[in-house]
């Protein structure tokens, strides 16, 4: 593979390869990778997930989020060989078999696309905002960044301000994510609400491990 | 991207012996594997510190030790540090995007490098990178570049929204080196570029932070950032301010600027004046202008001397809205 043409190595050094496991929507892959492939190409070009999306390789779109260890991530600034054993979600496993995730239902009832080249990010993203809105993380739109968060249209504007749309279609895609992040709520007992609060309230270690939805698959 | 061997380092003694000197820690990557790809950077090798154990927040005399290794999202989710220090929250909530600040460490972010579009470029020249071969950013695209503190050799800034918050939390970085770990204040810690910008901060090559003290606070806090747009930017200007008040007069009061010089920029000379003043807006402005006297603004950045001016104003003024009759 050759993991980024962007400036050539004109070192003439020859390639290291280092062995990895990834777990990538619940299955299992042993690689041998390039030590400068990022995540992002080695699920595109070593596993033919090509849901996930390059558009800029700097970290600056969002195209090519996924989910790993249940918190969304760019794949672009991620080096595969740093993530050795992680558990990755991408666009391909948000669904179960056939029936879809409540955002990417959500997605297709608000038609919150057009082109569909930012959807798949934009899909990991947003159920990362859901499951960080559950957890209490405040962002910086929060009138008191120490208290509870709602997940109002100015919250997932700025929550979801990693992910660009060049085709606009902003107004639906926070429409599909408020309706999600609703029933989300709605399903869930004000205890439970409680609950995830006080487990954001702990001193956080790093990756604080898969989230419940991770968990319960 | 030149091709670089990779090693996970278990301990801070292994981290500090695999470094020679064609190596870099990585943290989350986020700059580092950016800037390897632009060539900007070429290690020969990269030292994972991300599994090392600094990866807690912890209290620490009255304070709190943040380990080197926590990333960005969970620093900014500590229920202790959204209630103790909202300022710090609030700048590391206000940089970069959901997932970059899941994979940003404290480490990385404090010794993220410019963002001057020369500095990111290998085919033009660059004090910083490139020692010696001039600046062209003083003559050619500097609208956001510093204000304060620059010098021929260079006009960058300091990126970090973080570290902002840090400089008015008094806070010191620990570093690990070869003779044993040390705590340098934040005010020693980043430099001004002077005649050798290739320097953004005191470090030594090979040393390692391992986290950052923050002593304790006792007053009341906030950040705020001024960007091109409204989310996912860089800071025109940022200030991060703590002011006391009682009985209408400051009792003490600390603030920093972003996005105005090649480090956090702590306004000294207007805490000065404010410490012993009535808490009112007319007082805000006196010691923001008096601070901007030391400006020099570049061609195309002056917009930044009213900007600054104005966000001290009003940063402080929500800290402490000047009640009618208060002094003035
Ligand atoms: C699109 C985009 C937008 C951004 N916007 C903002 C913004 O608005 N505000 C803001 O503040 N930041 C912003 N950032 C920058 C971001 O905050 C940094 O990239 C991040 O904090 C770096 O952390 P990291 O762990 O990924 O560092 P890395 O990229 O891994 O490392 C950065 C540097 O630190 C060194 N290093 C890392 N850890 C250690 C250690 N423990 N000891 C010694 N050296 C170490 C590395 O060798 C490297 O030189 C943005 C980044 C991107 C890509
Ligand atoms: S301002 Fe500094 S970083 Fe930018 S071109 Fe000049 S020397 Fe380089
Ligand atoms: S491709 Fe990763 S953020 Fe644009
Ligand atoms: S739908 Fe086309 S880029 Fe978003």
């Amino acid at each position: 593979m050759e993991p980024d043409m962007e400036s050539e190595n004109v070192s003439g050094e020859p390639p290291v390869r280092a062995e990895i496991t990834l777990i990538v929507n619940g299955r299992e892959h042993r690689l041998a990778v390039d030590t400068r492939a990022s995540l992002l190409d080695v699920l595109r070009e070593e596993l033919g997930l090509t849901g996930t999306k390059k558009g800029c390789d700097h970290g600056q779109c969002g195209a090519c989020t996924i989910l790993v260890g249940g918190r969304r991530a760019n794949g672009c600034l991620a080096l595969a060989v740093a993530h050795d054993g992680a558990d990755i979600v991408t666009v391909e496993g948000l669904a179960h078999g056939d029936e879809l995730s409540p955002l990417q239902a959500a997605f297709i009832e608000r038609d919150a696309f057009q082109c569909g080249y930012c959807t798949p990010g934009q899909l990991c993203s947003a159920t990362a905002v859901l499951d960080e809105a559950a957890r209490g993380w405040p962002s910086v739109v929060t009138p008191d960044v120490a208290a509870e968060p709602e997940l109002d249209e100015p919250e997932i504007r700025e929550r979801m301000s990693g992910n660009i749309c060049r085709c606009g279609a902003y107004v639906n895609i926070v429409a599909a994510v408020r309706q999600a992040a609703a029933r989300e709520t709605a399903g869930r007992r004000p205890t439970e609400r409680q609950a995830a609060g006080r487990e954001a309230a702990g001193h956080g270690g790093a990756g604080q491990g898969p989230t419940e939805r991770e968990a319960a698959r | 991207m030149r091709p670089f061997t990779y090693e996970r380092a278990r301990s801070a003694d292994e981290a500090l012996a695999l470094h020679d000197g064609d190596t870099h820690y990585l943290g989350g990557g986020t700059n580092l594997v950016d800037l390897m790809r632009l060539g900007v950077e070429r290690p020969a090798r990269l030292v994972d510190v991300t599994r090392l154990p600094y990866d807690r927040i912890e209290e620490h005399g009255g304070g709190l030790l943040i380990g080197a290794a926590v990333r960005n999202s969970d620093l900014a989710a500590d229920r202790t540090v959204r209630e103790r220090y909202p300022v710090l929250a609030e700048a590391v909530l206000a940089g970069a995007s959901g997932q970059i600040r899941n994979q940003a460490t404290v480490g990385g972010n404090l010794l993220q490098r410019t963002r001057c579009s020369y500095f990111q470029n290998v085919t033009k020249p660059c004090n910083k990178r490139d020692p010696g071969s001039g600046c062209p950013a003083r003559e050619g695209e500097h609208h956001n570049l510093a204000i304060l503190g620059h010098t021929p050799h260079c006009v960058a800034t300091h990126p970090s929204d973080m570290a902002v918050a840090l400089a008015v939390l008094d806070a010191s970085v620990r570093v690990r080196g070869g003779s044993g770990e040390r705590g340098v204040r934040l005010d020693e810690f980043y430099r001004l570029p002077g005649d050798d910008p290739s320097r953004d901060t005191t470090l030594d090559p090979g040393d390692l932070v391992t986290g950052i003290q923050v002593p304790p606070l006792g007053m009341a806090s906030r950040y705020r950032k001024v960007r091109e747009r409204a989310s996912f930017a860089f800071a025109l200007v940022s200030v991060a301010a703590a002011l006391d008040v009682a009985d209408g007069k400051v009792l003490d009061c600390r603030v920093a600027l972003g996005g105005v010089a090649h480090r956090p920029w702590r306004a000294r000379r207007a805490e000065e004046m404010l410490r012993g003043a009535p808490a009112t807006e007319e007082s805000y402005l006196r010691a923001a202008r008096a601070e901007m006297e030391a400006a020099q603004p570049l061609r195309d950045n002056g917009f930044k001397v009213p900007l600054a001016t104005n966000l001290i104003v009003r940063t402080l003024s929500e800290l402490a809205p000047s009640k009618p009759g208060d002094g003035s």
